[in-house]
């Protein structure tokens, strides 16, 4: 195969035009189908949910919120206790975030620039339990959760959720972009090695901590397999736990007020979305050889 | 990244030693002293965290797939047994095999379709388009899977749900998505591809990125058009990237609990029950703890197989440039 060969850059590229107008249309028409395929089934629940629950299996289905209807909002706050849902979403996933930014800075800052025996082997360690899958380690988990007297509270989710090897990698590879000079300047200047990490350092890498924290949040909010198995009694319940609950205890009746819930949980979601989008990106294909 | 020691600072500084907090010949011994402890104290949270949490753990899960234990009584060493058990417990058997076939047609779909869609967004089209579909492509991922399945669950409803509207428009009759072993394991395909592909179309997108245009520029001139350019051009040096989302797409998908376990708690029957979904079971709802941890155990030398044989096969058909 030809190919790094003919690296040379030609100023002039050959353009057919005729022809790529016409594939440009048709591709373009393709990538929206495919892109009401992904929102559409969103749109319909934010729409659904707008409605009076009566009409919640009308068809043709209703895409749009044209006359909202608030009703599904009120029976959700009714029927779920959904305050202390979003309270303890919050606390889990706030807290996990800045226990996340906080270890992951720290570790990764030590693996970057500091000098100890056995770094690079005690990477590779950390490294390693990237791919350990949590189902693996959910029973001991559990059980340990259980024999310190945790069992069923918000610490059983935080504490084992807060060490982060793939935070301490991103980390790592961000302080590592930072050049080495600035410790000794400051050094010179007689601070501190804490000092230097904490005034020069960690002031640098706040877009890199910023990503840790987005991406912790995302997965944190989200999570179901953890909490399903962590939590047991309703007023520890996180989001997805208590939506999932509320769909089982619902019938089909009351759709709109199921999807009510589950459009509230995506708010937080959809912030992230519009103002982290970026950062999430960069964050989810990190290490990845990109 | 380099940590770009080489660079002078012109202030003399001996190069590789970045706290040189001794250079200046006070106390030197103090700043000895501090190098030494220093490094351990930033590392102490996440070392005492990952060895409580996940090193400890794996060892554990390893121990207790050789034990019975139902966590009231004391655990009974019991050898192979939990092993031999579940080998032919016909739940586990079939979960497996249902597994295997989620994976192989969930990852196919969803990397056919984000390679796909990655080369038609890659290609000419207004800048705000792009933009467009990017954010539509890859917000699925932010939402939760357990969100996605719950709406999805009433877009698949038999009678009333959306999915069977939009086949009779059509013509096709209605099918019994979620009441049928076919129909169930297909939704539980459907839904995960929806919302995951979006990963693998920002991996793609990013492969597609670092193909130098002077390579396209190249093949045109040499009288590549359409697909024969993508095929000749494109997926070579794409490779490297479709290694990375295929172990990864893999990996993850091996994983598999949130969707089935909302939209179908794993039946009709055994229909869709995952390896994830019977570790769950056997721990946590049948209370046997040995036997949960040795499917554990299996699924995870499974992972690590699949991933060397990646990397293995990845040798001989990917192309670094």
């Amino acid at each position: 195969m030809t190919t790094t060969q003919e690296r040379v850059t030609t100023t002039a590229p050959v353009v057919k035009r005729k022809k790529r107008d016409w594939s440009v249309a048709i591709r373009v028409i393709v990538l929206l189908i495919a892109s009401v395929f992904i929102l559409g089934p969103v749109l319909w629940t934010l729409s659904t949910s707008l409605r009076p629950p009566s009409e919640s299996f009308q068809l043709p289905p209703a895409f749009l919120p044209l006359n909202p209807d608030l009703t599904s909002y009120e029976q959700v706050f009714k029927q779920l206790n959904i305050v202390a849902l979003v309270v303890n979403s919050a606390l889990v996933t706030g807290l996990i975030a800045v226990g996340q930014m906080l270890t992951a800075a720290l570790a990764g800052y030590a693996f970057a620039h500091l000098r100890f025996r056995g770094r690079g082997a005690l990477f590779s360690i950390v490294l390693a339990t990237m791919m350990v899958p949590a189902q693996v380690t959910i029973v001991p988990v559990f059980m340990l959760i259980r024999g310190v007297g945790l069992s069923d509270t918000l610490l059983a989710l935080i504490i084992p959720a807060i060490p982060t090897a793939f935070g301490t990698f991103l980390m790592r590879q961000y302080f590592m972009g930072l050049p080495g000079e600035l410790a000794e300047a400051a050094a010179i200047d007689g601070a501190s090695p804490w000092r230097t990490f904490r005034s020069v350092y960690a002031p640098l890498a706040m877009p890199g901590l910023a990503i840790v924290g987005i991406l912790a949040f995302n997965f944190h909010w989200n999570e179901f397999f953890r909490p399903l198995i962590m939590t047991i009694s309703e007023q520890n319940f996180t989001l997805p736990l208590g939506l999932v609950s509320l769909q089982g205890n619902l019938g089909t009746g009351s759709i709109s007020v199921v999807l009510a819930g589950v459009v509230l949980s995506m708010i937080p979601a959809l912030v992230v979305f519009m103002f982290g989008q970026r950062a999430l990106q960069d964050g989810l294909t990190a290490g990845t050889g990109k | 990244m380099s940590t770009a020691t080489s660079t002078p600072t012109g202030t003399g500084s001996e190069p590789g030693r970045r706290h040189a907090a001794h250079k200046n010949g006070q106390a030197p011994k103090r700043g000895r002293m501090q190098q030494r402890w220093l490094p351990w104290a930033f590392l102490a949270p996440t070392i005492a965290g990952m060895g409580i949490f996940t090193l400890l753990p794996i060892v554990a899960s390893i121990a207790l797939a050789f034990f019975r234990w139902d966590i009231i009584s004391a655990p009974t060493f019991v050898g192979f047994d939990n092993f031999a058990e579940v080998v032919q417990d016909p739940t586990v058997r079939v979960s497996f095999l249902n597994t295997i076939v989620f994976v192989v047609v969930a990852v196919a779909l969803q990397l056919g379709l984000a390679l796909g869609l990655a080369i038609m967004v890659q290609e000419k089209m207004p800048a705000w388009l792009r933009v467009f579909f990017r954010s539509a492509f890859f917000f699925p991922l932010i939402l939760s899977a357990a969100s996605v399945s719950i709406f999805m669950r009433y877009l698949f409803n038999e009678q009333f749900g959306v999915v069977n509207w939009l086949l009779s428009i059509v013509g096709i009759p209605a099918v019994p998505w979620l009441t049928t072993p076919t129909g169930s394991a297909a939704v539980v395909i459907l839904v995960y591809v929806w919302q995951n592909f979006g990963f693998s179309f920002l991996l793609f997108i990013g492969g597609l990125a670092s193909i130098p245009v002077e390579t396209y520029e190249a093949a045109s001139i040499d009288g590549a058009t359409g697909w024969r350019k993508h095929w000749f051009v494109t997926l070579p040096l794409l490779s490297p990237t479709t290694l990375v989302a295929s172990v990864m797409a893999i990996i993850n998908a091996l994983q598999v609990f949130d969707q089935p376990y909302v939209l179908t708690r794993g039946g009709p029957g055994d229909s869709t029950r995952t390896a994830v979904m019977v570790i769950f079971e056997s721990a946590f709802q049948r209370l046997e703890f040995g036997q949960a941890s040795a499917i554990g155990v299996i699924l995870t030398l499974i992972i690590m197989a699949i991933t060397a044989a990646q990397f293995r096969l990845s040798k001989r058909f990917v192309f670094y440039q």
